[in-house]
Order: C-alpha cells, then structure tokens, then sequence
C-alpha cells in the first residue's frame, strides 16, 4: 500500500512533464499551424499583423547566454581554485557559504539591482570606455556598439553572469574535490607551481567535470526570466550591438503574455516557450551525459 | 646558463603569484555584488518600512499605502505551496530510495525529475495557465500555489533522495528483521535518521519559491484589495516588485524596494539558519 502511494506520486511526475509538454503543443497549436516550421526562423514579430517569428528572440536568448558564460566560467573557475585550493580551511568554509548565498537572492531582485544600481555604472563609466577602446577596430566596434545607455544585451549578459557564478563554481568545486589526491602531490612533488598543477594536471583530469558544470550554468541563463526582462530593454528586431536593447524568448513571454490579445498572439508566445523548453530539455541531457561519463570514468 | 634558469624560474613564479591574485580578485568580485545588492535593498528599501508598511493595503500606483495584503498573500501562497509540495516531494524520493525498482523505471523517474528541476520557471507559469486558468476561466491563487508547488516538488524530491540514499542499510535490514512492515520502517527509521537532511531540503525549497515571480505572473496576477479567497486573484511581494519597479511614481518603487527587502531578508536569513543549523549537526555525528 505505502509502496504503491509513493510509486502513483512518481507516475504523476511523470504524468505532469508530459503533461507541460503536451500542453505547451496545444495552446500553441494555432501558431504551429499558421507558421509551421518556418516559425523558428522568422524574424518578424508583429502584433499587429499578427505575423510572428522566434528567430530575434532566440538569438538574444543566445547571445545573452553566451555573454554570461563568458564572464561566468573564468570567474566561477578562479573561485573554485581559490576556495579548492588556496584559502585555509576555515576561509574556505565561510566563503564557500557567501557565494552560494548569492545563488538564493531572488532573480528578480537581480532584476532590480541591475536596473537601478548596475545600468547607471555601465552607462557612465564601462560602457564609454569599450566603445572608446574599440571604435577604430573593425568588427569588434559593431560588436561593442551602440549608445552608452545602460540597458541591453550586454548588461543583461552580466547580471546572468552573476546569477549563475555560484552554480558552475560549487559544481567545480565538487568535481575538484573528487580528483584523487595523488594528483596533486605528484605534481608538487615534481616541482610544479600551482599554476601549472591547475592548468596542466587538475584542468585536464577534470575536463568534462567542468564542462558539464558550464553547461548546467549554460542551462540555467538561457531559461531566467526575471534578472533579464528588466534590464534588456525588450526590443524585437536584429542585433545591433551588445549595447542595444534586445530581448530573448523569456523576457518576451512575461512582458507581452498577459497583454497579448487575440488567437495567434497568446499561441505564438507560448510556441516561444515551447521552443525553450526543448532547448533547455537538450542542454539537461548534454549536461547530465558529461557529468554522468565523468562518475563512471 | 644561470641567468637563464634564474630567469625561467623568476616567470614561472610571477605567473603563479599573478594567478593567485586573480583568483583572489575573482572571489572578491562575487562578494562585492552580494554585498552591493543588499546594501542597495536596505538603502532603497528602509525609507519604506514604517508603521504603514505593514498595516496598511496595496495603494493604486502613485499613491501612499503599504503592503499588507501583499505580504498575507505571499504568506498564503508559498506557505500552502510547501505544505503540499513536502510530503509529495518527499515520498516520491522514499519511492526512489527504499523501493528501487529492477527495471529502468527509478532511473526514468530521476530523469524526469531533472527535467522539471531544470524547466526554467516562466514554462512552469505557462504550464499552469494553460492548464489551470484557462479551464477555469480567471487568474488564481490557487493557480499560483500549484505553480510553486511544482517548482518545488523536484528540489524537494532531490535534496530528500541525496539524505536517504546515505543512510546505512543496516538500519532497514535490523528494522524489517524485526518484523516491522515497510511503511513503519520508512516513517519511524528512515524518516527520524533523515530529519535534518529533510527539513533542510524543505525549507530551502521553501527560500526558493518565496522570492519566484515569473510563474505568478500569468497564475495569481495581483489585487489590489484584500482576498483570501483562493479561487480569485491574490496580492503577492513578487508581482508587487515587478508592476511597482517599473511605474514610474516614486511612492510605487519605493514599495517595491519595501517588498524586495522583505523578500531577500527573509530568504537569506531561512538560508543562513538553515546552513548553521545542519552544520552543527554534521560535526555532532
């Protein structure tokens, strides 16, 4: 009997993933059936005439992400090696403690922050300067273009950063923690800084560790909703530079779902969100797989 | 020849004194930013705490009013979506743990529960319109509660499975030697030696959906009058920050900048007790 309660609630987990699938399939049905395929590389998202495309949305989705990842993965790195492998226990223990405090603040307080503390910053001080840096160089000044104004695809790209620092650098930690200790002691042995025993013996052993912390981390950017509609701007249209505003398939959904009128706008939205769900679906299994091949290795 | 190994060796420590730093510098950038968002929360959000705050009702944007009802709501919401999200949580782990089954099921069952672990949360809100508004024809606070409450179930199901997996077996094999029928084992063994584990994966999970907005936003929305009437809309702290940010009247983030403090306290202060709390258990044992 207790046996079977436990295992009807596990089937009803089951049940209700599908079910989000499913329905997902379904709310949209009107937008799959107008648009088809074609949906995932349109690039006109027009209320008006009711003709909608993902591809604007998915692009900053990604372009976001990867600025995230970027800043993220150096940064979570250094602090796993510092907390792994540098500060004395104790320093170790309460710092460990800090960051992952940062991983409980809520993402719409991100959101809030960004906004009105770290837009004002980028628009005065960090903005200006890359534009300054790169404007003469080809390629790299439509990359770091636009104007100074705070909001955008870059900001946005950094507080995602933030936010997903304390994931990738505790699933480093954990992945360095599991590396035997001969490693180490062999290589201190032979002579070698700690520098080269990170780069030369701990990186490589723990490659796919690490590469699947980086996407879990990965993940986590492309689906956050919060932290990022407040401080994209939310702007259909190409990119034009890190520093315009854009939006992804996220900030779209919670800025224009409750607003959305008529059959084939609610519908087109809710494609969008089907369209992350399968792109984070993908990620979780690349993530799972790399982190799996590393346990059994 | 010397000079030269000298110098080798000069480099290789300045790289490594470089990388030390820089490590350093890494950890001090992540402290900055907690340590900047809450001194901002405190700074923008103190000006708004006062006798009103919490005795008074959600004004119309622009006016002077307080957050009464938001945080009743808020209170309401999350607090049903955890009663009912634990024990569901919690069972489905004992399932994993204390019934393994021969087949591949466990294992679909863990995979399932990642994919729900990993859905971003605005899916989840979509999910939920979907399914629950739609049908009923209005937002909810009831909607809203089934929202958390799935994105709790996975964290719960995770945390509770990673305390139950360690517990030795021989605790199981001396209970059911005894002659105790499996559901006793599990409620008076397996449970007793798991509490601490449990109760921490319960009430971190509890942090977490405390300060969710994007699921609320399309299941509970807001209202701006007191209810305590689950079928209808609800005023919550999240949706409040979100639609008082972004007005533009200064009264109106203010109140939101009142909420968000509340909101991150709250969470940080159920965090850090909890950490303390399990600590000191871990030594103890």
């Amino acid at each position: 009997m207790f046996k079977k309660i436990t295992k009807s609630l596990a089937v009803l987990l089951l049940i209700v993933v599908i079910g989000i699938f499913v329905s997902l399939i379904i709310m949209s049905w009107p937008a799959i059936e107008k648009f088809g395929i074609g949906f995932i590389w349109g690039s006109s998202w027009n209320p008006v005439t009711e003709n909608f495309g993902a591809l604007t949305a998915i692009l900053g989705t990604i372009i976001t992400s990867f600025v995230a990842i970027v800043i993220a993965v150096p940064l979570s790195f250094c602090i796993a090696v510092f907390l792994t492998q540098i500060a004395p226990k104790k320093v170790s223990a309460v710092f460990s403690q800090v960051i992952e405090l940062m991983a409980a603040v809520p993402s719409i307080i991100y959101g809030m922050w960004g906004l009105f503390v770290f837009a004002p910053i980028m628009a005065q001080y960090v903005q200006p300067f890359l534009i300054n840096t790169f404007q003469n160089v080809p390629v790299l000044n439509f990359i770091f273009g636009g104007f100074p104004m705070g909001i955008g695809v870059f900001t946005a790209g950094v507080i995602l950063a933030m936010m997903i620092i304390p994931l990738i650098s505790s699933v480093i930690r954990d992945v360095v923690n599991t590396s035997p200790a001969v490693l180490k002691e062999a290589s201190y042995s032979t002579g070698s800084t700690r520098f080269e025993y990170v780069f030369k013996v701990l990186l490589p052993y723990c490659k796919n560790g690490i590469l699947g912390a980086v996407i879990l981390g990965l993940g986590r950017a492309l689906g956050e909703t919060m932290a990022v509609t407040f401080v994209i701007g939310n702007s259909h249209g190409f990119f034009k530079g890190l520093f315009m505003p854009g939006t992804t398939i996220s900030a779209t959904i919670a800025n224009e779902f409750t607003e959305a009128l008529g059959k084939i706008y609610p519908a087109a939205l809710i494609e969008l969100g089907l369209v992350l769900f399968v792109i984070t679906f993908i990620v979780l299994c690349i993530s799972r797989y790399l982190l799996k091949k590393r346990s059994d290795a | 020849m010397n000079t030269m190994a000298k110098n080798k060796r000069v480099r290789r420590k300045t790289i490594d004194y470089i990388f030390t730093v820089l490590c350093f510098i890494s950890l001090l950038i992540g402290v900055i930013a907690l340590s900047s968002i809450i001194i901002t929360l405190f700074v923008k959000g103190i000006n708004a705490v006062n006798f009103r705050l919490f005795f008074e009702n959600l004004p119309p944007l622009g006016q002077v009013g307080g957050l009464k009802n938001a945080i009743l709501g808020s209170l309401i919401i999350t607090g049903v979506a955890i009663i009912f999200s634990a024990p569901i949580g919690i069972l489905i782990a004992t399932y994993l743990t204390e019934f393994p089954s021969k087949g591949k099921f466990g294992a679909v069952i863990r995979f399932i529960n990642d994919i729900l672990l990993s859905a971003p949360s605005i899916i989840i809100g979509l999910f939920v319109y979907s399914v629950i508004v739609t049908v009923t024809g209005h937002f909810s606070a009831m909607a809203g509660m089934v929202a958390l409450g799935l994105i709790a179930v996975p964290m719960i199901v995770r945390t509770s499975e990673d305390v139950m997996k360690v517990i030795p077996s021989n605790l199981r094999e001396a209970a059911v030697a005894l002659g105790v029928s499996r559901w006793k084992v599990t409620m008076f063994v397996i449970y007793r030696a798991a509490k601490s584990g449990l109760i921490t994966g319960v009430i971190l999970a509890l942090a977490r959906i405390a300060g969710e907005t994007a699921p609320l936003l399309f299941t509970v929305l807001n209202n701006q009058f007191p209810s305590s009437d689950i079928f209808k809309p609800m005023a919550n702290l999240p949706v409040v920050m979100f639609q008082y940010a972004l007005s533009p009247y200064k009264n109106s983030q203010e109140l939101a900048w009142a909420a968000a403090l509340i909101i991150t306290v709250t969470i940080l202060t159920l965090n850090i007790l909890t950490r303390l709390v399990f600590s000191r258990k871990r030594k103890i044992n």
